[in-house]
């Protein structure tokens, strides 16, 4: 073993070293910090995206819930539920199932950032000469990567079910502010993935996650729950997305009265920054606090 | 092998020496967790080109100084410089300089084994073709070239953390820190990590080495530093800190407590020190240089003289011999107690 040269070749001169002009095989590069937070940001991302590559079945697993849940709602409970003010079902349902989805991710997020940080993958990042900023923000851009990923398997399976949305720029948008509630749960999923102090505790999550998608505008309309349940369901962050994008989907059915479900769009947009203003500080300081 | 292997002398003894000699120091750093002091004034000093043992028990302040000297943790007070540069002020050059090889082997499980080499390598700067390279001349030298395209999921234990050694070792770093690497892994996989870790002692890197084990550490450091309680208690060559504890014993279980005094005697003869008799035990064990020979003249002049005995053996001094030697507490028992208290 130690007969191998440790640096490996490295004379410039020599036309058949490997590592070639650019000095010895571990030389690092020279660029700026700019260059490098994207770079290693990008590196982290290909990494994500190779872990869905190698284990095609773990996106299926996050899929079946929403997919099942399309099936059982849509067909099962779907001829039982009605929409206060008329309407199809599946016109209310669809988008809040890609809302489900999208709230649900932030568990996917924290359960990763707990697997690295319990597996001292993350100390190994933070122990090399990389952008310490990349670790997040290579979390981030995956899980937006598969978001979108997400959501066209989802639509596939609404547009099967009959789901008929309108198309252009008010389809687009919808996709957007869906993906900007994603954005802003992954700061949330950070922060818990080093709150929590292992694997199993993250897998609880969804425990609180769930009802607390179920008291929202997703499956039900608030005006059908009791008073003050429904003004709490009004109020829940992912409600205003669901809304909006079946505004914008051109399928406006259910809406309510309220203020908050009266300007739906406006809130989509601000919940979102709202939830990022609150937990992008409290994740990135969690983050630093890794060091005291 | 380790007979072969080059344990100079420590400072002090090979004359003058500066600076420049340590690729680590440390002085009087200071970290607390809560109530517990988990480095209390700690001081280290590694020459260039050796490995240095650090031996404690759990909880001695061993992973907290590691972590402090790989920039991962910043120290409350004390200052302290890896490869001539200061690990709180100058953190990213030192990140440029050091491995880190941690208690769990931190590769992605998921990832192949070359998939995570060329990861690390790329995140190190290497750029995509020199990464490319440099993991498969490490999955050479590491001998993983035939697992290299599986999921390190199915690696054994030894594998793992051969691959975490060669992520450590990606920019033949002038510092590798190893804590406790071999904890946990049979003695095959321990052998290979030994291995592993001369030859890249042979090719120039210092080693901070943290264990648990004597025997570790006698078998891979030039020099030692015991770490009680957040302190460095002693600091010495392998040799120097047995010497000092009295290195290996013979030891003798005898079948009648009535033959003891005739055991202590014989014993005697063989050892360079008291032999101590424990009548609870009928076990008398003494000192002794020349282990073999020792155990081979006992053994003989036992049956002779036609002396029955249960057991008989050579005990090599454990860490807890070295603790209950330099602190007068055993490694476990007393920390408790005082926490209580």
């Amino acid at each position: 073993m130690s007969a191998v040269d440790l640096t490996g070749p490295a004379d410039p001169a020599d036309p058949a070293d490997p590592a070639g002009p650019d000095g010895p095989i571990t030389a690092p590069l020279a660029r700026g910090r700019a260059y490098w937070a994207l770079a290693d940001c990008w590196n982290i991302v290909r990494r994500g995206l190779t872990h869905y590559r190698r284990q095609p079945v773990n996106i299926a697993w996050q899929l079946g819930f929403p997919i099942l849940s399309v099936l059982l709602y849509g067909y099962v409970f779907g001829s039982a539920m009605r929409v206060p003010g008329g309407g199809d079902y599946k016109d209310f349902l669809m988008p809040g199932m890609f809302v489900m989805t999208m709230a649900f991710g932030f568990i996917n997020t924290a359960t990763i950032v707990v697997y690295d940080a319990t597996k001292g993958v993350i100390d190994r990042f933070r122990s090399m000469p990389m952008a310490p900023s990349a670790v997040v923000s290579g979390r981030g851009v995956t899980d937006l990567v598969v978001a979108c990923a997400e959501l066209a398997i989802l639509v596939l399976t609404a547009l099967a079910m009959g789901w008929r949305p309108d198309g252009g720029w008010g389809f687009l948008a919808a996709f957007g502010l869906l993906l900007w509630l994603r954005f802003a749960l992954i700061w949330l999923g950070v922060w818990l993935g080093l709150l929590v102090p292992n694997p199993e505790a993250a897998g609880g999550l969804f425990a609180v996650a769930f009802p607390l998608t179920m008291i929202s505008s997703i499956f039900v309309a608030p005006q059908l729950m009791p008073d003050w349940l429904g003004w709490v369901a009004a109020w829940n962050p992912i409600s205003s997305t669901a809304a909006a994008t079946r505004e914008l989907f051109g399928t406006p059915v259910g809406g309510g009265d309220s203020w908050v479900e009266q300007h739906a769009l406006l809130m989509a947009g601000v919940w979102p920054l709202v939830l990022t203003a609150v937990f992008l500080p409290l994740a990135v300081r969690r983050f630093q606090r890794l060091s005291r | 092998m380790d007979e072969g292997h080059d344990k100079g002398d420590g400072p002090g003894r090979g004359g003058p020496v500066g600076d420049d000699d340590y690729a680590v120091r440390a002085e009087g750093l200071e970290k607390r967790y809560g109530d517990k002091r988990a480095l209390d004034g700690f001081d280290l000093a590694v020459r260039k080109g050796t490995v240095h043992g650090l031996l404690g028990p759990n909880g001695a302040g061993k992973t907290t100084a590691v972590r402090i000297l790989s920039t991962l943790v910043r120290p409350a007070g004390g200052r302290a410089t890896v490869a001539g540069l200061d690990v709180a002020r100058q953190a990213r050059e030192v990140r440029a300089r050091i491995g880190l090889t941690g208690q769990y082997a931190a590769v992605d499980e998921v990832l192949t084994g070359r998939q995570n080499l060329e990861m690390f390598g790329r995140l190190f700067h290497l750029g995509g073709r020199r990464a490319r390279l440099r993991a498969a001349e490490l999955l050479e030298r590491f001998d993983l070239s035939d697992a290299a395209d599986k999921g390190v999921g199915a690696y054994s234990g030894g594998m793992r953390r051969r691959l975490d050694l060669a992520a450590s070792m990606i920019l033949a770093p002038a510092v590798l820190f190893l804590d406790e690497p071999t904890t946990g892994l049979d003695p095959r996989s321990r052998g290979e990590v030994w291995d592993a870790v001369r030859a890249l002692v042979a090719d120039g890197t210092t080693v901070l080495l943290t264990t648990q084990y004597l025997e570790e550490a006698d078998r891979l450091a030039s020099r030692i530093t015991v770490i009680d309680r957040g302190r460095a208690i002693a600091d010495d060559t392998p040799d120097g800190l047995k010497n000092r504890i009295g290195g290996d014993r013979v030891e003798v279980v005898v079948a009648e407590r009535a033959d003891m005094p005739r055991v202590v005697k014989v014993v005697a003869r063989v050892s360079d020190g008291e032999p101590e008799a424990d009548e609870s035990e009928a076990r008398v064990h003494a000192p002794v240089t020349d282990r073999v020979a020792a155990l081979t003249e006992v053994a003989r002049t036992l049956q002779d003289e036609g002396i029955r005995v249960e057991d008989i053996g050579l005990r090599r001094p454990s860490l807890d011999d070295v603790f209950l030697h330099l602190t007068g507490h055993r490694t476990d028992v007393p920390r408790t107690k005082e926490a209580a208290a």
